[in-house]
């Protein structure tokens, strides 16, 4: 009894990972269709800024959920401006030029930080289940993940920056025409998918240990969780990270680390075998 | 008399040469050290340390006059953590700068990389790390701690201190393959039990399943050889999961690259390992290394077991050249074959004729407070593993990596 209700603590962890790894990208590359191979640098710099700013004393939850998407966002902004802009509807363009991005972020890091692993400890303690010590860490990832995901519908749906958004990228010439500028919304939405990028990137710092290579570990679960998701931002991002996550964990309980991930990627190329179109390209139809 | 124009620029600079430098320089020129480390990139924790012990090991042998009265010149390559680069200057060092010896490589990958090209173009080699054991060739010198060297004594240690039920978590390449059957080995020779074991790819940084699955098989110790930055999320979670006080730990890898500094005192608190050097040794040998280093780089403080390791493997190969009294490669080797000792900031480091490995002691060390607490000494611990499978003064040709069975 104590260890489904462990199993099922990490099933849903490893969900919320994904989710909260996938999400920026979802943003920027689903919605926006800009190819970003920087987004693991993206969460990279995410880590960095929530360890230099608890070095400087800040705060652990204020670096990580309000230092670190602000900081990110705004070098996404910056970034943006000065390359992306340039390359809106170019996909290979956008992936050489995000990719040599990556490369740059990589290069500065190592610069300012070196290329020691560094960290910081979890800030939140483990608790007993029955027989069991869970971290409570991962109820506090489960939590942010699922926040972030209503936050992102109820944007989304609920305020008209989120209806244009969305217009302005599905017609961007009707929303020019509609006297909206397409250019600031692009970079309104540039912003908000790497800000969330860093969300991300903070938020995991503490479980793992940093180094400036480390958004290379990322960078292709992030891809197959939102190409196999499909279409529909939302219910895409969901439907894919609920089951990868759940294969994951399962074939990683049940017979080894190695079997777990490669029974994800066994499961993506099944995945996209069957429906070419991601899930919400076959189930979902349409929804958000 | 046909002169081509090669030859000509030679004897030209031969003869400004001699006109420039001293009489007894000239008669023997330096002797060439060859360094290839990975002094940049993803394993500079490493390779930086590494490339300062050789520094000093040269500045220390030229304080002292040098050896057969001639300097040591360094010849360094900085191969940037990339593979593919340990080739191309290997066969740089050996072929156009003609060094007389090559310390280096990191990662066994690299070692094997650069190892054959020595072999071939007769270029002594030291390969001075910590690794999984079996090298069999007379051409190379090895000065790290094999896992029997280092196994054999952790395990009763850490039993002692926990119980008898063992878990191992290990990285999935040739080193925690390996090191876990060494594991497996001296567990059950010492009356324990393995209860599960399990091994990680490089790059997997979530423990959370594993964490709660060494708990289902509720372990007194857990073992860990798990290697890099992605691996040094175990030893956070395992902590941030409030395990630290439940179920021993111990490691074979962690603390080689100084990364207990990079754990707080809460997650690395209390982890044993065994090592042959730790910076918390309390000998003379060691407070005056300490002291020249940080005179040296600036008050640095980042020397570590394999940057120690280097320094000996430095000093061993000056003092073969020593009682060799010659450059010869063949000589040298013989030199060493007859057991040359030399005491360093590990302790005491002696050669191996049969497999040219370290006879050397080994620490029995605790994590306190980001420190490496020494806890006992075994003194001059033999290369089990690899003199079970090795032995070159039977059959010098040998030129094998043995896959140690157990």
């Amino acid at each position: 009894m104590d260890l489904s209700f462990v199993i099922a603590v990490e099933v849903l962890y490893a969900v919320a990972s994904l989710v909260l790894i996938s999400a920026g990208l979802a943003v920027v590359f689903g919605m926006m269709k800009v190819i970003n191979l920087a987004h693991g640098e993206f969460m990279m710099l995410g880590g960095y800024t929530t360890i230099t700013a608890v070095g400087l004393g800040v705060n652990v939850f204020v670096a990580m959920l309000v230092i670190a998407p602000l900081v990110v966002g705004l070098v996404g902004l910056i970034v943006e401006r000065l390359v992306i802009r340039h390359l809106y509807g170019r996909l290979v363009d956008t992936m050489l030029a995000t990719w040599g991005l990556s490369l740059v972020f990589i290069g500065l890091a190592t610069m300012i930080f070196g290329n020691t692993t560094t960290g910081i400890s979890t800030p939140i303690p483990g608790f007993a289940v029955g027989d069991y010590q869970i971290s409570g860490y991962n109820f506090f990832i489960i939590v942010v993940a699922a926040v972030l995901v209503i936050a992102m519908l109820a944007v989304l749906r609920g305020t008209r920056a989120g209806l244009i958004a969305r217009g302005t990228m599905q017609r961007a010439d009707i929303a020019a025409a509609l006297g909206y500028s397409p250019d600031r919304i692009y970079m309104a939405t540039f912003f908000c998918g790497s800000a969330l990028s860093g969300l991300a990137g903070a938020v995991l710092a503490p479980l793992v240990g940093l180094v400036p290579t480390s958004g290379g570990a990322y960078i292709a679960k992030a891809f197959i969780t939102v190409i196999a998701g499909g279409p529909s931002l939302i219910a895409g991002l969901l439907s894919s990270a609920t089951s990868f996550g759940v294969v994951n964990q399962v074939f990683t309980f049940a017979i080894s680390p190695v079997i777990g991930e490669v029974a994800l990627l066994v499961a993506a190329v099944v995945l996209l075998r069957l429906m070419p179109q991601g899930i919400t390209g076959r189930f979902f139809k349409g929804k958000l | 008399m046909s002169l081509n124009r090669r030859d000509f620029l030679g004897r030209t600079a031969a003869l400004t040469t001699t006109a420039m430098l001293p009489t007894a320089v000239f008669a023997d020129g330096t002797i060439k050290l060859g360094s290839i480390l990975d002094a940049s990139g993803p394993f500079d924790a490493y390779g930086k340390p590494m490339d300062q012990a050789m520094r000093m090991a040269v500045a220390e042998i030229n304080e002292a006059g040098g050896l057969l009265g001639r300097q040591v010149e360094v010849t360094a390559y900085d191969t940037q953590s990339d593979m593919a680069l340990y080739s191309q200057y290997g066969q740089q060092l050996t072929r156009q700068d003609k060094v007389d010896v090559v310390h280096g490589g990191i990662l066994s990958a690299s070692r094997e990389a650069i190892r054959q090209t020595m072999r071939k173009t007769k270029t002594l080699y030291f390969y001075n790390v910590l690794y999984e054991g079996g090298v069999c060739d007379r051409n190379i010198f090895i000065n790290g701690v094999t896992p029997a060297q280092q196994v054999e004594a952790l395990v009763p240690f850490a039993m002692k201190n926990s119980g008898k039920k063992v878990y191992i978590l290990a990285a999935d390449y040739n080193y925690g393959q390996i090191t876990a059957r060494w594991i497996q080995k001296f567990v059950a020779d010492n009356g324990g039990e393995v209860v599960g074991t399990d091994f990680f790819p490089l790059d997997v940084s979530d423990f959370g399943s594993t964490i709660a699955k060494v708990q289902t098989a509720s372990p007194d110790l857990v073992i860990a050889p798990l290697v890099g930055g992605a691996h040094l999320s175990f030893f956070r979670q395992w902590a941030a999961a409030g395990m630290k006080d439940k179920i021993a730990l111990a490691s074979t890898t962690l603390g080689v690259g100084n990364e207990h500094k990079v754990l707080t005192p809460e997650e690395g608190n209390g982890i044993m390992c065994a090592y042959n050097y730790s910076q918390e040794l309390n000998t003379p040998e060691n407070a005056q290394f300490k002291e020249k280093w940080a005179a040296m780089f600036d008050g640095d403080q980042s020397m570590h077991e394999i940057a120690v390791s280097h320094y000996h493997g430095i000093k061993t190969w000056a003092e073969g050249v020593r009682q060799a009294g010659s450059l010869d490669r063949m000589a040298i080797i013989e030199a060493l074959e007859t057991g040359i000792s030399i005491m360093g900031p590990g302790g005491k480091v002696t050669v191996d004729p049969k497999t040219h490995h370290a006879v050397l002691d080994v620490h029995l060390m605790q994590m306190q407070d980001q420190q490496m607490k020494v806890i006992e000494t075994l003194p001059q611990r033999q290369p089990v593993d690899t003199q079970a499978v090795c032995d070159l003064s039977a059959n010098p040709n040998d030129n094998t990596q043995y896959e140690i069975q157990i």
